[in-house]
C-alpha cells in the first residue's frame, strides 16, 4: 500500500498526464477545427480536412472527459469550486464542445452548402473557443482566483465572469489557443497534400511563432512582477486534507521558487522553447511527424511550467489566501486515490495502445480522390 | 446565500439535461447491440444485404450518437457547475465510477465507433466484426459505471462520514461496485435500450414493408428486432420486479409513495391497481386493489410487512431529533471545542446526521427547530404520491404492451406470415416512441422517488448545490434550452430524412428509389 503523501504526488503527476494527453490528442483535433474554414477553401478540401480526424476525434475527446472525470474523483473540492467558480466560463466552453460531435456527424449528410458552412463555422468554434478558454482558465489560477469556503466547506466564488478576462489571462488564452492550432496544423500536414498541405505548412509557422512570443512574455510577466503564493504554516503532507488548516501568503516572484530551490526544473520550459522551435524548424523542412512530435513536447513543456511554478497549490485563493486549493489539502481520502491510481495505472496504458492502432489502420494521406469515392460514407 | 429558489432551478436543469440525455442513450446502448447481430450474420453467411443492414442501421446510430455525446458532457460538467456541496460532499466515492467509466468504457466506445464507421474498407472482415462488438461492449460499460455512482445514490453502502474532511469518504470499493441496487438498476436499464433499439428497427422495418419497399430488407431486419426484442422485452420485466425488490430493500419511502401506502396494512400487503391518490387528503380515492399481491411481489414473503407512509414518518421524525443532536455535535467538532463527551454523542448519532440536515431548509440553526418543523420535515421526507404513483404505472403497462407486440412478433416471423399482418406492422410504427416514454417515466420513478436526498437518507437536495446566483441559473437554463431544441430539431429532421431514404442512402444501387442500379457499383 501506498503512503497518503506518495499518492497525493502522484495524482498531481497523473492530472498533469491526462491534461497533457488532452493537449496531445484532442489539441490536434482542435487545432484542426480552427483551421478548417481557412485552410479548406472548397467544400472537397474541407472534406479532406474534416476527415482526417474523423474517424479519431470522438475518442481523443474522451482525454478531456477523463481529465474531468479524474479531477472529481482525486481532487473534489477543486471539481466543486473551479466548475462552480467558473460557472459562466465553462457553459461557454461546453456550449462551443456542442458543436463537434454534430459538426462532424451531420455537415456532410445534407448537400446544401449554406448548411455545410454553418457546420464549418460550427467545428471552428467547437476547437477554438475551448482551446482559448482553457488557457484563460491557467491565466487565473496562476494569479489566484476570489473564492473562500465557509465552515461547512461550501465554496463561494466572489470574483465576476469578467473578472476572469483580465490581461494575463487572456494573454495565457493566446498561448493556449496558438499551441493547439500550431499542434493541429502539424497533424495537417502528416495528413494532407497539395493546397491543403501548403496552407497547413503556413499556419503551422505563423502560429508556432505566435505561441513561442506570447509564452516568452508571460513568462516574463510571470517573473517580473506577478505576486505567487507561498504556505508559511507547517505543512504534514500525510494528513487529512482540511484546506482551511493553513496559512498561506502573497509574496511577489514566489512563482519562481521551485526553480531557485530545484534548477533542474528550467529544463521544464526550456522543453517548451526547445520543442516549439524544432517543430517550427520541422515544419518549415517539410517533415510533419517530427514536427507534430516536437509540438508535443512544447505543450508538455508549457502545461509542466504551469504546473511546477504553482506546485504545491492547484487553485490559490486571492481574495482568502488560507482557503487555496493545494495538493496536501484538496484531494480524496487514501482508499479512493489508491484505488484510481491503480484503475489509472491499468487502462491508460491499454487506451494507449489501442488508439495507436486505431491512428494506424487509418493512416495515410486523406485526397481528394478519396473524398469524391466515398462520398456516401466519408463525413 | 442558496436560497430555494437556486436549488429548485438547479434541480429544473438537472433534471431537464438528463431526460433529454437519456433519449439518445437507451438507442446507443440498443442498437450497438443489434448492429453487431446483424454483422455476425454478415460474417458468418457472406450475404452482402446483411452488411447493407449494418451500413444502414449504423447511419442513423451514428446520428443519435452524435446527440448522445454532446448531452453526455453537458452530464459531466454539471456536478460540478451546478452541485458544488455535492460534489465535495460525495465526491471521494461518486467521482471514481465517473473517472474509471472514461478510462475503461468511453474511450473503448469512441475510440472503435470510428473505425466501425471509416473502416469499411481498411480493415478485414473479422477486424471490423471484433470493431462492432467492443464498441457495443464499451455502451454497456459506461452504463456499468454510471448506474454504479447512480445506484450509490440510492443505496449508499461502503463509505462513512468524516468530520475532519467534512465529507463522506469511501471505506469499501468491492461494496461500491457490487451495490445490489446497482446490479438491479444496471440490468433493468440496459434491457430498456435493448427494448428501445428493437422497437427502432421493427417499427421503421414495419413501415417499408406497409410502403412495399425494400422488401428483404425489411424482412430482415424486422426478423432480428422481433427476437431480440422479444428477449429484452422479458428481461426489462422480470429485472423490473428486481428494481422493485431492491427498492423494497432499500427505499421503503419510495415504495410506499408508489404505491400509495397510506397506512401499513397487515401483511402481505395489496397491490393497488388503480387509484387517484391524494397528496392533500392523504388518502386514495377509487380503489382497485389486489388482495396480498404487493406484498408477496415486495417482499418475497407472505409474513414481511411493509410500513406505510404513516409509519415511515414517524419513524423520520425519530430519526430528525437524534439528527439535531448530531449536527450540533459536529458544529463542536468543527469549531475544535467539542470534549469527549461531545465526540462519544456524534459518534452514536452520526448515522442520523443527513436527517438532522434536512432541518436546514427551515431553520440555519437546528437546535431551535420547532416541534412543527420537525413534522414538516418528517413530512416531507415521503415524496409526493400521485405522481410517483402514475409514472410508475404508465412504465409497467408501458412494459407489459411491449411484451404482447414483441411476442407476436416473433410468433409471426417465426411462422413467416408477418408481411401480411399489417395490424401488426402498423402497431410496430405507431409504438416507435414508446419506449422513451416508459425510459423516462423510469427515471423519474428512480429520481423524483429518492427526494428530499440526493444520497438516501445523507444528504438533503436543498444543501447540494452551488453558490450561483438565480440570474445565473436563468442564463443557463435558458441557454440549454436553446441549444437543445435546435439540436433536436436537427437531429429528428436527420432521422427522419435518412429513414425516408432507407438503404438507398447507402448508394449502392441496389434499394428502392435509385435511379440507376449497378451503375454506381464502384462503391
Ligand atoms: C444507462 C446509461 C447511461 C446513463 C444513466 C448516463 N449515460 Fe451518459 N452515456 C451513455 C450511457 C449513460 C452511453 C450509452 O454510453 C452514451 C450515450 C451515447 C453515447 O455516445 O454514449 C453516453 C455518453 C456520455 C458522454 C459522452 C461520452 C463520449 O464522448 O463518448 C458523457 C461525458 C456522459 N455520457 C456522461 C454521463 C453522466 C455524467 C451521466 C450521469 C449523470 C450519464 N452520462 C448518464
Ligand atoms: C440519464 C437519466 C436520468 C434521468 C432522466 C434523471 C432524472 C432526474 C430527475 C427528473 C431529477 C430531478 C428530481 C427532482 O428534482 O425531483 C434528477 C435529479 C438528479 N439526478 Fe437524475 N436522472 C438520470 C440519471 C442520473 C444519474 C445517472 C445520476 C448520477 C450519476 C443522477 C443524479 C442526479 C442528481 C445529482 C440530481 C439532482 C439532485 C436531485 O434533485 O436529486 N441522475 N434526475
Ligand atoms: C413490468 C415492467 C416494469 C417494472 C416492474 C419496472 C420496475 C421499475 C422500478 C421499480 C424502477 C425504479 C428503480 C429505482 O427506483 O431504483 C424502474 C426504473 C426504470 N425503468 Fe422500469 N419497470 C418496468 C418496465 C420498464 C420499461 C418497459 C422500460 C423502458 C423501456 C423501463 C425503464 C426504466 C428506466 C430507464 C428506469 C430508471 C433506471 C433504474 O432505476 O433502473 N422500465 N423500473
Amino acid at each position: 500500500m501506498l503512503d497518503y503523501e506518495t499518492l497525493k504526488i502522484i495524482w498531481w503527476l497523473l492530472v498533469g498526464v491526462l491534461l497533457l494527453g488532452f493537449a496531445v490528442m484532442d489539441g490536434h483535433d482542435m487545432g484542426v477545427g480552427t483551421l478548417l474554414p481557412f485552410v479548406g477553401k472548397n467544400d472537397v478540401e474541407r472534406r479532406v480536412v474534416i476527415n482526417t480526424v474523423g474517424p479519431h476525434w470522438d475518442g481523443n475527446q474522451v482525454w478531456f472527459i477523463t481529465a474531468g472525470g479524474a479531477i472529481f474523483a482525486a481532487w473534489p473540492l477543486v471539481y466543486a469550486t473551479a466548475f462552480s467558480g467558473f460557472y459562466w466560463a465553462m457553459l461557454i466552453v461546453l456550449w462551443a464542445l456542442f458543436f463537434r460531435p454534430v459538426g462532424f456527424d451531420y455537415r456532410s449528410k445534407v448537400a446544401d452548402p449554406r448548411w455545410r458552412s454553418a457546420w464549418d463555422w460550427g467545428l471552428f468554434v467547437g476547437g477554438s473557443v475551448p482551446a482559448l478558454i482553457f488557457g484563460v482558465a491557467f491565466g487565473n489560477l496562476l494569479q489566484g482566483v476570489p473564492f473562500h469556503f465557509e465552515d461547512n466547506l461550501m465554496p463561494v466564488y466572489t470574483g465576476t465572469f469578467w473578472g476572469l478576462l483580465n490581461p494575463f489571462a487572456l494573454l495565457s488564452g493566446v498561448v493556449s489557443l496558438s499551441m493547439l492550432t500550431f499542434h493541429g496544423a502539424n497533424y495537417l500536414m502528416i495528413r494532407t497534400e497539395g493546397a491543403v498541405y501548403t496552407r497547413a505548412r503556413k499556419a503551422s509557422l505563423i502560429f508556432g511563432t505566435l505561441m513561442l512570443a506570447a509564452f516568452t512574455i508571460a513568462g516574463i510577466w510571470v517573473a517580473s512582477d506577478m505576486p505567487g503564493y507561498v504556505i508559511t504554516s507547517v505543512v504534514d503532507p500525510g494528513a487529512l486534507p482540511n484546506p482551511l488548516d493553513k496559512t498561506v501568503e502573497i509574496q511577489a516572484g514566489a512563482w519562481l521558487d521551485n526553480f531557485a530551490k530545484h534548477p533542474a526544473l528550467w529544463a521544464v520550459p526550456g522543453a517548451a522553447f526547445a520543442g516549439g522551435l524544432l517543430a517550427l524548424l520541422f515544419a518549415w523542412a517539410r517533415k510533419p511527424v517530427l514536427a507534430f512530435i516536437a509540438s508535443g513536447i512544447a505543450e508538455l513543456g508549457v502545461i509542466g511550467t504551469a504546473g511546477v511554478a504553482m506546485f504545491p497549490f492547484i487553485m490559490p485563493s486571492s481574495s482568502d489566501p488560507r482557503s487555496s486549493l493545494t495538493v496536501w489539502d484538496s484531494v480524496s481520502s487514501h482508499l479512493t486515490l489508491e484505488v484510481m491510481f491503480w484503475a489509472a495505472l491499468i487502462f491508460t496504458p491499454i487506451v494507449i495502445t489501442y488508439t495507436g492502432w486505431a491512428y494506424r489502420m487509418m493512416a495515410g494521406k486523406v485526397t481528394n480522390a478519396y473524398i469524391e469515392t466515398n462520398d456516401h460514407s466519408a463525413y | 446565500m442558496i436560497t430555494q429558489e437556486v436549488v429548485d432551478l438547479s434541480r429544473l436543469q438537472f433534471a431537464a439535461t438528463a431526460f433529454y440525455h437519456f433519449l439518445f442513450v437507451p438507442l446507443t446502448l440498443g442498437l450497438s447491440f443489434l448492429l453487431a447481430i446483424m454483422e455476425t450474420v454478415y460474417v458468418m453467411t457472406g450475404k452482402e444485404i446483411y452488411r447493407d443492414m449494418t451500413k444502414f442501421w449504423g447511419k442513423l446510430f451514428g446520428i443519435n450518437f452524435a446527440l448522445g455525446v454532446t448531452t453526455g458532457i453537458t452530464m459531466e460538467f454539471q456536478f460540478g457547475t451546478n452541485w458544488a456541496y455535492y460534489s465535495h460532499y460525495v465526491g471521494d466515492i461518486f467521482g471514481a465510477p465517473l473517472a474509471i467509466e472514461g478510462l475503461m468504457a468511453f474511450f473503448l466506445e469512441s475510440t472503435f465507433i470510428g473505425l466501425f464507421f471509416f473502416g469499411w474498407n481498411k480493415l478485414s472482415k473479422r477486424r471490423h466484426l471484433l470493431i462492432t462488438y467492443l464498441t457495443a461492449i464499451g455502451s454497456n460499460l459506461s452504463a456499468v459505471w454510471i448506474l454504479i455512482a447512480n445506484g450509490w445514490m440510492q443505496n449508499p453502502v461502503g463509505s462513512q462520514f468524516s468530520y475532519v474532511t467534512m465529507r463522506m469518504e469511501m471505506t469499501s470499493f468491492k461494496d461500491l461496485v457490487f451495490n445490489p441496487a446497482a446490479q438491479a438498476k444496471f440490468v433493468h436499464t440496459v434491457s430498456a435500450g435493448y427494448v428501445t433499439g428493437s422497437m427502432f428497427v421493427l417499427g421503421i422495418s414495419a413501415w417499408y414493408m406497409l410502403k412495399s419497399r425494400d422488401i428483404e430488407f425489411a424482412k430482415r431486419s424486422f426478423r432480428i428486432a422481433a427476437a431480440f426484442g422479444f428477449a429484452s422485452a422479458m428481461s426489462v420485466i422480470v429485472l423490473g420486479d428486481e428494481s422493485g425488490y431492491a427498492v423494497t430493500e432499500h427505499q421503503q419511502t419510495k415504495l410506499a409513495a408508489l404505491e400509495g401506502m397510506w397506512k401499513t396494512e397487515p401483511a402481505p400487503a395489496s397491490f393497488t391497481l388503480f387509484a387517484i391518490p391524494d397528496d392533500e387528503k392523504r388518502e386514495n380515492r377509487a380503489e382497485i386493489k389486489i388482495p396480498y399481491a404487493l406484498g408477496l411481489i415486495a417482499t418475497r414473503s407472505a409474513n414481511t410487512q411493509i410500513p406505510g407512509i404513516d409509519q415511515l414518518e414517524a419513524r423520520a421524525a425519530e430519526r430528525i431529533k437524534s439528527g439535531i443532536i448530531a449536527v450540533k455535535a459536529l458544529e463542536q467538532l468543527r469549531a475544535k471545542t467539542a470534549d469527549d463527551a461531545t465526540k462519544a454523542s456524534f459518534e452514536e448519532h452520526k448515522a442520523d446526521l443527513g436527517y438532522g440536515l434536512l432541518l436546514k431548509k427551515y431553520t440555519a440553526d437546528v437546535s431551535l427547530a420547532t416541534p412543527e418543523m420537525i413534522a414538516q420535515a418528517a413530512r416531507n421526507s415521503i415524496p409526493r404520491v400521485a405522481p410517483m404513483f402514475w409514472t410508475f404505472r404508465i412504465m409497467v403497462a408501458l412494459g407489459f404492451s411491449f411484451f404482447a407486440l414483441f411476442a407476436l412478433s416473433f410468433w409471426y416471423s417465426a411462422k413467416n406470415t408477418f408481411q401480411e399482418k399489417r395490424w401488426l406492422l402498423r402497431w410496430a410504427l405507431w409504438f416507435i416512441p414508446l419506449p422513451w416514454i416508459a425510459s423516462e417515466m423510469g427515471w423519474f420513478v428512480a429520481e423524483y422517488g429518492r427526494q428530499p436526498w440526493t444520497i438516501f437518507g445523507i444528504l438533503p437536495t436543498n444543501l447540494s448545490t452551488s453558490t450561483i446566483s438565480v440570474n445565473s441559473l436563468y442564463g443557463s437554463l435558458a441557454g440549454f434550452m436553446f441549444f437543445y431544441t435546435g439540436l433536436l430539431v436537427v437531429e429528428m429532421y436527420l432521422m427522419f430524412k435518412y429513414a425516408r431514404l432507407g438503404p438507398s442512402s447507402l448508394g449502392t444501387g441496389r434499394y428502392a428509389g435509385e435511379a440507376a442500379p449497378a451503375l454506381k457499383s464502384a462503391q
